[in-house]
């Protein structure tokens, strides 16, 4: 019962998308094609991803992370970090288990959100096809304006946070 | 993805054990989160149904200036265009003449900014902390492509 209220919505959107079909209704049929390809993508890359923070959370132990990204790092933990972003790919939803393994871990504040802006903005794959339709003056240029804003927005984070007993859920 | 594959792999002959707890706890967490990513892709889908790429190019298109930013952001902030997608179009919208600073920011809030992802942004920080984070992100990009335009 409670798995069923649970997945209630996933249902009725289901049931809504069902008999769109059924009554030809144009728009409910778009907004299932829509659903559909977003899911798929879903499906596939997410299930992975969340193998891998499992993997990483058994493998890799407290203390080298907190050595690294920890409380007392400095710069190189925040290039850590950006660097770990970067290699990354996929939606930044996808960013947020991950941010929440490198917090248990021990990462800072600072850097958990340093991490997510530049998961959001400096993925490698994704500027490689940035430069290929906008051009490489374009994307150069946002990359480096992009870069100290959001340093800058992890130190906020952590200045507002430090004092409140923020931490990152497990979900 | 093969980095997936791989590294279970590796991890799997070198410790069975622990491969196993890893994967239940990875999966373990995508199948708690997995009612609110539905939720989150059904937003998704009916927003992009009522927002489709010819309304963003032409609402992109007619805005200059700091009202084109503010439609850029706002745009940017509601829809969740993955970027394989997203960069073809802002392709086509400087092609059509949209200034490069209002791209900076259509591009900027896309990537930083999810009103529609907010509920499972909260599952792991919280309504009140990720509020904050997306509003920060959403003056950074208006500041990004503030400087874009002072520069290009």
């Amino acid at each position: 019962m409670k798995l069923l209220t649970k997945y209630s919505l996933a249902l009725l959107f289901l049931f809504f998308v069902g008999l769109s079909y059924v009554f030809d209704f144009a728009a409910g049929e778009q907004i299932g094609r829509n659903f559909w390809t977003f899911f798929s993508e879903m499906i596939v890359f997410l299930p992975l991803m969340f193998i891998l923070i499992g993997l990483f959370d058994v493998w890799v132990p407290r203390e080298r992370i907190e050595k690294h990204i920890g409380a007392s790092s400095g710069w190189k933990g925040t290039a850590l970090v950006i660097l770990l972003a970067g290699l990354q790919a996929g939606p930044l939803y996808g960013a947020f288990p991950f941010a929440y393994i490198l917090w248990k871990k021990g990462c800072n504040i600072r850097n958990v959100f340093i991490y997510l802006g530049a998961f959001a903005t400096l993925k490698i794959p994704m500027i490689t096809f940035e430069i290929g339709f906008l051009g490489l003056k374009f994307s150069l240029l946002r990359t480096l304006i992009t870069l100290p804003v959001f340093i800058l927005l992890g130190y906020l984070m952590e200045w507002h946070l430090k004092h409140t007993n923020f931490e990152v859920k497990h979900p | 993805m093969l980095f997936s594959i791989i590294a279970m792999a590796v991890s799997a002959i070198a410790d069975w054990q622990k491969t196993r707890e890893g994967l239940f706890r990875g999966l373990g967490m995508f199948v708690r989160l997995l009612p609110a990513l539905l939720l989150v892709l059904v937003l998704v889908s009916v927003v992009l149904f009522l927002l489709p790429n010819e309304i963003i190019v032409k609402n992109l298109g007619e805005g200059s200036g700091v009202k084109g930013w503010i439609i850029a952001a706002l745009i940017g902030s509601v829809a969740m265009i993955p970027g394989f997608i997203a960069y073809p179009l802002a392709g086509v919208l400087i092609k059509s003449g949209v200034a490069y600073g209002t791209i900076a920011v259509f591009i900027t809030t896309l990537m930083m900014v999810g009103i529609v992802t907010l509920p499972i942004e909260a599952k792991f920080f919280g309504w009140k902390t990720s509020i904050i984070r997306n509003g920060l992100s959403w003056a950074a990009a208006i500041f990004i492509g503030f400087i874009m335009a002072l520069i290009l």
